[in-house]
């Protein structure tokens, strides 16, 4: 199987690796470079929970070539803290409960981050859009709705 | 044609666990050379909160913070024998374990404390703080580090413990089929508001309001979230999931997350939840556990809703706008 040298910066950091022709970024990051933070689910791009962004987009990283991103930067759930610092989305899913099993987590996580980096003033409906692509089996959504919400509000406060 | 409103109720007594052959659970604890405590179960944390609840069980038995003690799970090569998480026996089964185990390493953890004091261990007490001290006279201490130190390295002892919980097995009475499936019940009651659409057979669930019955709630954050999200679940199975073809031919078979139909976030119905509390005799500190229970009562009370909206019983699930428009039809007589 021929492989191909990429370059791509991962959360700020320039990696590179070998990727199979035919590999997808999901792969690349679990396996070529071991960021484990997003997670494998139906492998089909239906769940969400691969999600990723792609300069700045938001990306489901099990459909998506990892030969075609060199050179572009991605941001996972495992680069949204500051050293110890929680980026406030991962401080408001742990005080809103909005985890239980966590599979999820990383995939609402970035839906949440990518709708955040639009529009810092989501409505309620605008929240539930941003994460219709994101399947969670334990929560019943509400409280990632809700943490969501809370999470605008403190960056909101922050950036005043 | 016209949106029509129904509401259905339901009610639930669910056994906490299964006493068919015993249905036992162990736990193992000890402590590490700086006084912190391993809880050893092969128990399985599914996301329910298992680990979080038998951390705080193990941590209150001993006396000691909830920030001391670690729980490992999920392993049965390594942990100690358990049945498995299901029939929302974790709480109640692995719980009770957990106090046997954590009340053994407890004792030992006094003994060798009380070696290092040269006072009777019965006059002492953990204060919960990470101390040990003796009662009425708390300037007399020592740390659980430095006992658990002093045990280890010193006196040659080990903190530990061991607990299992099993039930007496039931017997079926031969002449009445008597037996005790079970040691205790958890209660629920449930009224669900819907809107049902007689031109498209669609229901849209309008709200929940319910209230269950789970002995103690342990953790009461995790056990609300349970709930809600239990609930969904139920909503979920009474409404869209089926690994049947929603229609008689096989190539509509749901295959994968674009037909197997669940509710997404822009479905939900708004659910307003009472947790009573009764405490269990023999549950640990009292909690039963929410578990299973709060997926079931969704289930009947959307089919009364939609028989309450639209007069069409639907018994077999999932109940689909095909369903209620061909009850709708047969009930018109056309």
């Amino acid at each position: 199987m021929p492989r191909t040298p990429i370059t791509l910066v991962l959360n700020g950091t320039e990696r590179s690796l070998f990727v199979e022709s035919g590999e997808n970024l999901l792969d690349a990051l679990r396996r070529g470079i071991g960021d484990l933070s997003p997670k494998y689910g139906c492998a089909q791009g239906t769940c969400g929970t691969c999600s990723v962004q792609v300069d700045g987009r938001l990306q489901l990283a099990c459909i998506t070539l990892a030969e075609t991103l060199s050179g572009r930067s991605i941001t996972t759930a495992g680069g949204l803290a500051e050293g110890n610092e929680l980026h406030p989305l991962q401080r408001s899913f742990m005080e809103n409960f909005a985890a239980q099993c966590g599979y999820c987590t990383p995939g609402m996580l970035m839906a949440a981050k990518s709708l955040l980096d639009r529009n810092p003033h989501p409505r309620r409906q605008e929240v539930v859009e941003a994460i219709s692509g994101n399947l969670c089996r334990c929560t019943g959504y509400e409280p990632i709705i809700d943490a969501i919400l809370k999470a605008a509000e403190v960056m909101r406060r922050r950036t005043r | 044609m016209a949106l029509r409103r129904g509401r259905g109720f339901a009610c639930v007594n669910y056994p906490i666990g299964m006493n068919l052959g015993g249905d036992p659970s162990q736990a193992l604890v000890h402590a590490t050379p700086d006084g912190k405590f391993m809880v050893t179960l092969s128990s399985i944390d599914l996301g329910q909160g298992m680990k979080s609840v038998t951390r705080q069980i193990a941590a209150e038995t001993l006396g000691v913070p909830v920030s001391d003690v670690y729980v490992d799970t999920a392993d049965s090569d390594t942990g100690p024998h358990c049945m498995g998480s299901f029939a929302s026996r974790g709480t109640h089964r692995v719980g009770n374990a957990v106090i046997r185990a954590a009340t053994e390493a407890r004792t030992q953890l006094l003994e060798a404390a009380a070696e290092e004091l040269e006072v009777d261990a019965a006059d002492l007490e953990p204060d919960g703080e990470g101390g040990i001290q003796v009662r009425g006279a708390p300037q007399r201490s020592i740390s659980v580090a430095d006992a658990a130190i002093a045990a280890q390295f010193k006196q040659g002892r080990t903190l530990s413990g061991r607990g299992i919980f099993l039930v007496p097995p039931s017997e079926v009475d031969p002449e009445t089929g008597e037996m005790s499936p079970v040691t205790c019940f958890a209660h629920a009651a449930m009224a669900v508001d819907v809107e049902v659409d007689d031109e498209t057979g669609e229901v849209r669930v309008v709200e929940i309001n319910s209230a269950y019955e789970v002995g103690r709630a342990l953790n009461p954050k995790l056990v609300e979230q349970q709930l809600i999200g239990g609930a969904w679940m139920g909503l979920s199975h009474a409404l869209y999931e089926t690994t049947e073809p929603y229609y008689p031919e096989r190539e509509h078979l749901p295959l994968d997350f674009n037909s197997y139909l669940m509710p997404g976030p822009g479905n939900i119905a708004p659910h307003n939840i009472a947790i009573l509390e009764r405490p269990a005799e023999d549950a640990p500190f009292g909690g039963k556990g929410p578990g299973e229970m709060c997926a079931n009562p969704v289930l009947p009370a959307v089919a009364n809703a939609v028989f309450d909206a639209v007069g069409v019983r639907c018994d077999e699930l999932p109940i689909t706008p095909e369903k209620i428009l061909r009850g709708l039809r047969s009930a018109n007589g056309s």
